[in-house]
């Protein structure tokens, strides 16, 4: 059997963060870390190295955008689902541009977070 | 504010309650805050900078919350830190949901959750804050918006 892709929860709401965890459950998948603003999810990254992060962007510390940059620098293959409340365009571009495969606005349903998901994998 | 800003933020309200619990939830007429405190038991703050300015803070009774979270976590049982958090997200989520409308120099900051009957949450004197009622099942929570 393939190994569990080794996933990451990003997000300063431990009920988005319990949310995620609940509607992924179902998929091959080992959730090796969590973290609840900018700055420890860069260390976490660091150490954990996980294959896919969902990564929220207004967060404590350090925002989402510039922890995409971070954890790109120390692995540039990882995968990023951004999943925020912010809606508008121009974030939403400017997270793709810095390396994000994938963008959730919340809020979310069961659905849209699977679909998003099972795609970035494909 | 205009008119239209209070239609953007009534429509990320209800937009939220309809994803989050596919049930709908309704929002009154909305009014001009008085002194008089808009305050229930858990309150989630907030602050907007950039283009706009000002604050944007959503109030709710500690049923409502547990309600809320119960269903949204499919769980009978819920903490108190759970209700906590689910305040800040879901004003997070509403004033982040605007930004559709207003573009990404409506700057939102990360929430402040207030426990507990405060006083009144202050907002700026000089700027009108205006009140939208929403009800959800039963339970009545107020969304309050107050820009420059």
């Amino acid at each position: 059997m393939a190994q569990p892709v080794k996933l990451m929860i990003v997000d300063d709401s431990s009920i988005i963060r319990k949310l995620i965890q609940n509607y992924l459950n179902e998929y091959h998948i080992e959730i090796v870390g969590e973290a609840g603003d900018g700055k420890s999810a860069v260390e976490l990254f660091r150490v954990l190295r996980p294959d896919l992060v969902t990564m929220d962007i207004v967060m404590p510390e350090m925002d989402g955008l510039s922890v995409i940059d971070e954890i790109r620098k120390i692995d540039p293959n990882v995968k990023i689902m951004v999943v925020t409340a912010l809606s508008d365009k121009s974030t939403g571009i400017e997270a793709m541009k810095r390396g994000a495969k994938s963008y959730v606005v919340k809020p979310f349903t069961p659905d849209k977070l699977k679909n998003a998901f099972v795609k970035l994998l494909q | 504010m205009k008119e239209t800003d209070l239609h953007f933020f009534i429509d990320s309200t209800l937009n939220y309650f309809d994803e989050v619990t596919r049930e709908k939830a309704q929002t009154g007429i909305p009014y001009i805050k008085s002194q008089d405190p808009v305050v229930l038991d858990y309150t989630g703050i907030i602050g907007i900078s950039g283009k706009r300015k000002g604050s944007v803070y959503i109030t709710a009774s500690q049923d409502m919350l547990i309600n809320l979270a119960q269903l949204i976590l499919n769980q009978s049982s819920v903490s108190n830190e759970d209700v906590k958090d689910l305040i800040g997200e879901i004003a997070n989520t509403i004033s982040g949901n605007v930004r559709q409308a207003y573009g990404s120099d409506f700057m939102i900051s990360v929430p402040v959750v207030v426990e507990g009957h405060a006083k009144d949450i202050r907002m700026p004197d000089d700027v009108q804050a205006f009140v939208i009622p929403i009800t959800w099942r039963s339970f009545q929570s107020f969304l309050v918006v107050c820009l420059e």
